[in-house]
């Protein structure tokens, strides 16, 4: 954003004090996530600095808390992470299943009560999860299921599918419904329709939904933390666990890998977009 | 021209409006069975559950489990005079297996809530009742302690037994009904809830006013800058987005620590002593400044995709009708955002008021918000119907404000990144 020349200097400054204030803001976001990073590969067992590291002295640098986070005594990492992968993946799959069946519902103009049952769908994101956490927990008691893989991945499922119904009724906002009506007068059953027509095309926003799903369900404590037993732990119990006992460099080792997953889940999400839009013909 | 003719039939001789009808109807069946699925599996367990959660609160039975003998003989029992005799012997075998199973502190606990000094009462009972022998248990009892003499004790008993009670929505907001049936407020010393309201607010409050602050620019920024630098600057603000919670509340402990790295920065501009380290962390500001961070991308994605749809042309002409910039700023592009400005508030103020993990984390005794007294009860305590009392008063302002929320932009623009 260069200024123009005829620019008067009162506004110059306060173009370069605008620029300084967003740039303070940038780093103030990002950079918080970048102070893990070199800490994690440090050779001390203290979470500071160490002058050899300030030196880049390459002996104050060391990949032990890597070792102890895959190989060390009474590891819960290799569990925990199992853990949170099968229940991240279960619950995706529940959550894009049913999410895109009531956003494909949803987005029908002939969908009778569509705001209350809209607001009853995405209620899971609204409500502080808190009381999800709270009410979730009462249910899976009654139902037997606490303590479960199941009775987890079920809740997360509940916390996922708002976000598939919202991504996907928005990329259905801009389906042409005419294809398929013209699939059909072609002969094509529904089934045939829905898969060689309909899926296709709203598969990027069915994807970013099932993207946001896995995170939510990959980095959700709460609501593990009522329904978790000693077997179920997830990545983010033990963090949790970790981070209240004591901050150990471990946990820096495991935050640097969760770090670079949510880097790869950032990207593929932003391609996702990107073709979406290519996709509906919107130029922004 | 008769009405017969005016008909149009389709070609199976219906007539075609009431084909059309049923068309319509055959689509909006099929419409409905799509969302069935979901829509079942979240009212049974989630909007059931917290529907529950209702009944929850208000029904306490825990004392009535406790005692249930001496509830069924106080039935007959008008509360004028001193109970009969059947009323002492089942309070007798009732306490007895509450002393045996070691289980009895909890009712001392609860009824000292309904009339102090009930406790040590209780107590010695407890000690006495080993060596009481069969029948009068009238007489024995009250030869423990003079206040079983006493009827106010026994009709604090009997006042305890309603099925149903509003006590713990009292007792959210620091209140108690007393022995005359007046709801009073607890003694000062006591007043731990209102405290944890009113901080609640007031975190979620300034977070909301400090992401505000900070997310306006950045998305100004963002929305005018070209395509190629804005893309590069997007992923600042969804990096964090996207990554773990923990990893971000795990990144300001550090940061915030005595010997971190915001510390060294301060000792090194030379703003305190380095023997003089403020503590920034298990406080309010170690919670207003992890929050901050946490939550500003929600606001920034909402005022974002509403300045990327305003036109630039618009200050220009502005300008060029004579606005000076801030003019121009202040009475056309800052009322055209506000939309924006809504929705990110609001997204912002929801999710900051219902928040745990990091007010758990970095709060300490002082950051603490109303979510952690909830988490202690469901866990700790195990008084589940005072959590859901207060998991209910919560969940009611977040309806409220959510409320507003779609009056003023809509549920349906809710965007996603």
């Amino acid at each position: 954003m260069a200024l123009p020349k005829y620019t008067e200097p009162h506004y110059r400054i306060w173009h370069y004090f605008y620029l300084f204030v967003c740039g303070c803001v940038f780093f103030f976001l990002i950079a918080p996530l970048f102070v893990i990073f070199p800490l994690s590969f440090n050779a001390e067992e203290f979470l500071v600095f160490t002058d050899g590291m300030m030196r880049l002295d390459p002996d104050a640098f060391s990949t032990r808390w890597y070792k102890d986070m895959v190989y060390g005594t009474k590891n819960p990492w290799g569990l925990a992470a199992k853990n949170s992968f099968i229940i991240a993946i279960f619950a995706t799959i529940g959550s894009i299943i049913l999410g895109t069946l009531a956003a494909l519902g949803l987005s029908s103009r002939h969908m009778p009560y569509k705001g209350l049952i809209m607001a009853i769908l995405i209620s899971p994101m609204i409500v502080p999860l808190i009381i999800s956490g709270v009410a979730i927990f009462f249910f899976m008691a009654k139902a037997g299921l606490a303590a479960t893989h199941l009775g987890i991945i079920l809740a997360h499922i509940i916390l996922g599918t708002p976000f598939v119904v919202i991504t996907v009724t928005a990329t259905l906002s801009g389906f042409d419904h005419s294809i398929t009506r013209a699939a059909s007068s072609l002969g094509s059953n529904p089934f045939n329709t829905f898969m060689k027509i309909t899926l296709p095309l709203i598969l990027p926003g069915v994807i970013s939904g099932g993207l946001f799903a896995f995170v939510t369900s990959f980095d959700e404590v709460v609501v593990v933390l009522f329904l978790a037993g000693l077997d179920n732990t997830t990545i983010p119990v033990q963090m949790w666990t970790g981070l209240r006992e004591q901050l150990s460099p471990t946990i820096l080792a495991v935050a640097t890998c969760l770090i670079v997953l949510s880097i790869l889940i950032l990207l593929t999400a932003e391609l996702l977009r990107r073709r979406s839009e290519r996709l509906r013909g919107i130029n922004r | 021209m008769s009405s017969e003719t005016q008909k149009i039939l389709s070609t199976d001789g219906i007539p075609l409006e009431e084909s059309l009808k049923q068309a319509e109807k055959k689509n909006k069946i099929k419409a409905f069975l799509l969302v069935t699925p979901l829509l079942l599996f979240l009212i049974i367990t989630y909007i059931i559950p917290i529907a529950d959660m209702f009944s929850r609160s208000i029904d306490d039975k825990m004392v009535t489990n406790m005692l249930p003998k001496t509830y069924k003989a106080m039935e007959q029992w008008d509360g004028k005079e001193l109970p009969p005799e059947e009323v002492f012997e089942a309070f007798y075998l009732d306490y007895k297996i509450l002393v045996e199973n070691k289980t009895a502190g909890r009712l001392q606990t609860q009824l000292n809530y309904e009339k102090n000094g009930f406790k040590s009462v209780l107590k010695k009972l407890a000690r006495k009742q080993k060596k009481f022998e069969e029948g009068n248990y009238k007489e024995q009892i009250m030869k423990v302690h003079k206040r079983w003499r006493n009827v106010d004790y026994w009709r604090a008993i009997k006042r305890r037994a309603p099925a149903y009670t509003y006590s713990k929505y009292l007792k959210g907001v620091d209140m108690y009904s007393n022995e005359q049936g007046k709801i009073v407020q607890v003694s000062e010393n006591r007043r731990i809830h209102r405290i944890l309201w009113s901080r609640t607010l007031e975190v979620a409050f300034f977070v909301t006013l400090f992401c505000f602050l900070m997310a306006y620019p950045i998305a100004h920024l963002l929305a005018t800058l070209p395509m190629k630098y804005s893309n590069l600057l997007m992923i600042c603000v969804l990096l964090p987005f996207w990554t773990s919670l923990l990893v971000r509340t795990a990144s300001w402990m550090i940061l915030l620590q005595q010997q971190g790295l915001v510390n060294d920065f301060f000792v090194w501009i030379g703003l305190v002593t380095d023997d003089n380290r403020p503590e920034m962390m298990y406080n309010k500001t170690g919670t207003y400044v992890a929050m901050t961070q946490i939550l500003l991308p929600f606001m920034v994605l909402p005022l974002y995709s509403v300045m990327k749809t305003i036109s630039p042309s618009l200050m220009r002409a502005g300008k060029s009708l004579g606005a000076t910039p801030g003019v121009a700023f202040f009475k056309i592009y800052f009322p055209l955002t506000i939309p924006g400005i809504g929705a990110g508030c609001l997204l912002v103020f929801i999710l900051a008021i219902g928040y745990y993990i990091t007010p758990a984390l970095v709060g300490g005794a002082s950051g603490t918000l109303i979510s952690n007294q909830i988490a202690y009860h469901m866990k700790s305590t195990l008084d589940w119907s005072f959590a859901s009392a207060m998991g209910l008063m919560l969940l009611t302002g977040v309806l409220v404000i959510y409320w507003i929320y779609n009056k003023l932009v809509g549920v349906d623009n809710i965007k996603l990144g």
